[in-house]
């Protein structure tokens, strides 16, 4: 493999592999003294985020200097942007500079294959990982979401999952109906009806505007973030309203079956999107999510750089 | 026919019989050089390196048992993740690596493969290693050892001597990955060798 851009990217066996290998990588870290293993040494990674980010920067940084990659992190705010330079020529400096990998995000939807096709062309250059573009996909959150839900529920065929919020302005939500539709869950989409993106009959999903109805035959409730800073006017009338047909407060949370485990893939707004006990409640994965994203995205980085298939010797 | 097309005949190194064997007189080498029976001799440890590796050191750890009551432990060692040629191209995926739960720091670790050849996989168990604790001593035992070493490396047990060419393959199956004891040198036939 490698780039990876988009969740429609992987077929069932790529994912699978990418999970697996991530489930293996924390084994094999559990409870060593020594975070740290060889097998990127030498390779540089470069993190380039045109948007703001904690987790995501932060988890990806992680990943690569666990397994011994150089990771250098661009931040666009502070850097040649500022001055005016184009995308296109960031890219092409940074891998001019000798970058192995090129971690993207950035506000503009479809900008990481756009990158792809400049750094890499043909296939020489370096690999490109989307880490977020705009409102169109975030598929490392989705693998990490996935490696969530597998652990918790022992597997995803055949487990529904309702994905609830702001889908319209949602990448993870995009990339969570691909992935976990391609690894054989049933998804349903919840949102007020202005949060449904046009066309959205055509996403291997199901859509529905009741929450409630929903719920009960929920496996996994992904909460998402209300995307205030894309939102160009009012997609629903106050928060308080949101709160009340799209929130999971501690009424809805105690309507969920036993082993139902709830998601988001935060930054989350308590009170709004999800109750306060509820983020923290024993069904909550919330934390596991942010600790398999490192697992994940040292699996993604192994792939992209290093390739799976077939035997050394 | 081998794997690449090319066509290949093959000689039978060890039956299911000689594998059986062998496997029983490395235990009797293992329990001698290690003391493994003696009291107080300190732990000692078997670690296969996936893929055989592992099946083998079990197996080890079994007859050890059987022929002196000591109980040693049988563990793996996936060494994929340090290898020095995963840059060169694709890797094997990763298998697990178990190791007793006191650790290994002060045990006599007994690396277990199947076939000793460049000698790369052992430097990337010692890598591993390292990050596991730091045993009182590290040995290797293998089931056959083909030459073309391209590191300074040495079995400390060694089922069978196998003087071969670059050009052979050696390949040894086990009933619990491939249904069948047997070690099979695969040479290509004149016309290939040319």
């Amino acid at each position: 493999m490698k780039h990876l851009l988009s969740a429609a990217d992987l077929d069932r066996d790529a994912a699978l592999s990418i999970l697996d290998e991530a489930s293996r990588l924390k084994e094999t870290l559990l409870g060593r003294e020594v975070r740290k293993l060889p097998t990127l040494r030498g390779k540089t990674v470069l993190t380039v985020f045109y948007e703001n980010s904690t987790r995501t920067r932060v988890s990806f940084e992680t990943a690569g200097k666990w397994m011994s990659a150089d990771v250098i992190n661009v931040s666009a705010s502070a850097s040649s942007v500022q001055k005016g330079e184009s995308l296109r020529d960031t890219a092409m400096t940074l891998t001019a500079v000798g970058a192995d990998a090129l971690i993207v995000r950035h506000p503009a939807s479809g900008s990481a294959l756009q990158i792809a096709g400049w750094v890499a062309p043909g296939g020489v250059g370096p690999s490109v990982i989307n880490a977020g573009d705009g409102m169109h996909e975030h598929p490392t959150q989705a693998l990490l979401d996935a490696m969530t839900i597998r652990e918790r529920l022992g597997g995803i065929e055949g487990r529904r999952v309702v994905i609830v919020g702001d889908i319209l302005h949602s990448r993870v939500a995009r990339s969570n109906a691909l992935l976990l539709s391609t690894l054989g869950a049933e998804v349903v989409l919840v949102a007020p009806p202005t949060l449904l993106p046009v066309g959205v009959g055509d996403w291997p999903v199901r859509a529905s505007t009741d929450l409630d109805a929903e719920l009960a035959g929920a496996d996994a409730v992904m909460m998402l973030r209300v995307q205030a800073e894309r939102m160009n006017g009012g997609f629903f009338p106050s928060a308080r309203e949101y709160a009340v047909r799209y929130g999971l407060g501690p009424a809805r949370a105690s309507r969920l079956r036993e082993n139902a485990v709830v998601l988001h893939p935060g930054p989350m707004v308590r009170g709004m999107e999800i109750g306060f006990d509820t983020a923290d409640a024993p069904s909550s994965a919330i934390l596991q999510q942010v600790t398999n994203g490192v697992h994940v995205r040292m699996s993604v980085l192994l792939h992209t750089l290093v390739g799976t298939e077939g035997n050394p010797e | 026919m081998s794997a690449d097309g090319s066509e290949t005949t093959s000689v039978s190194l060890f039956t299911s019989d000689d594998v059986a064997r062998t496997v029983s007189r490395l235990a009797h080498q293992i329990i001698e050089r290690t003391a493994a029976d003696a009291p107080g001799s300190g732990p000692v440890v078997l670690l296969g390196i996936p893929t055989r590796g592992v099946p083998l050191a079990h197996r080890l750890a079994t007859r050890i048992r059987e022929f002196s009551g000591a109980a040693v432990h049988a563990g793996s060692l996936d060494v994929t993740l340090y290898r020095d040629d995963l840059a060169g191209g694709p890797h094997r995926p990763m298998s697990p690596t178990t190791v007793p739960a006191e650790g290994i720091d002060g045990a006599t670790v007994i690396l277990v493969d199947d076939v000793l050849f460049s000698g790369r996989t052992i430097r990337a168990a010692f890598d591993a290693l390292r990050d596991l604790g730091r045993p009182a001593r590290v040995q290797l035992a293998v089931l056959v050892d083909r030459g073309h070493r391209e590191l300074p490396i040495r079995a400390d047990y060694v089922g069978k001597n196998v003087p071969t060419s670059r050009e052979e393959g050696v390949s040894v199956r086990l009933t619990e990955t491939d249904d069948v004891d047997a070690v099979v040198l695969r040479r290509p036939t004149q016309e290939d060798a040319r």
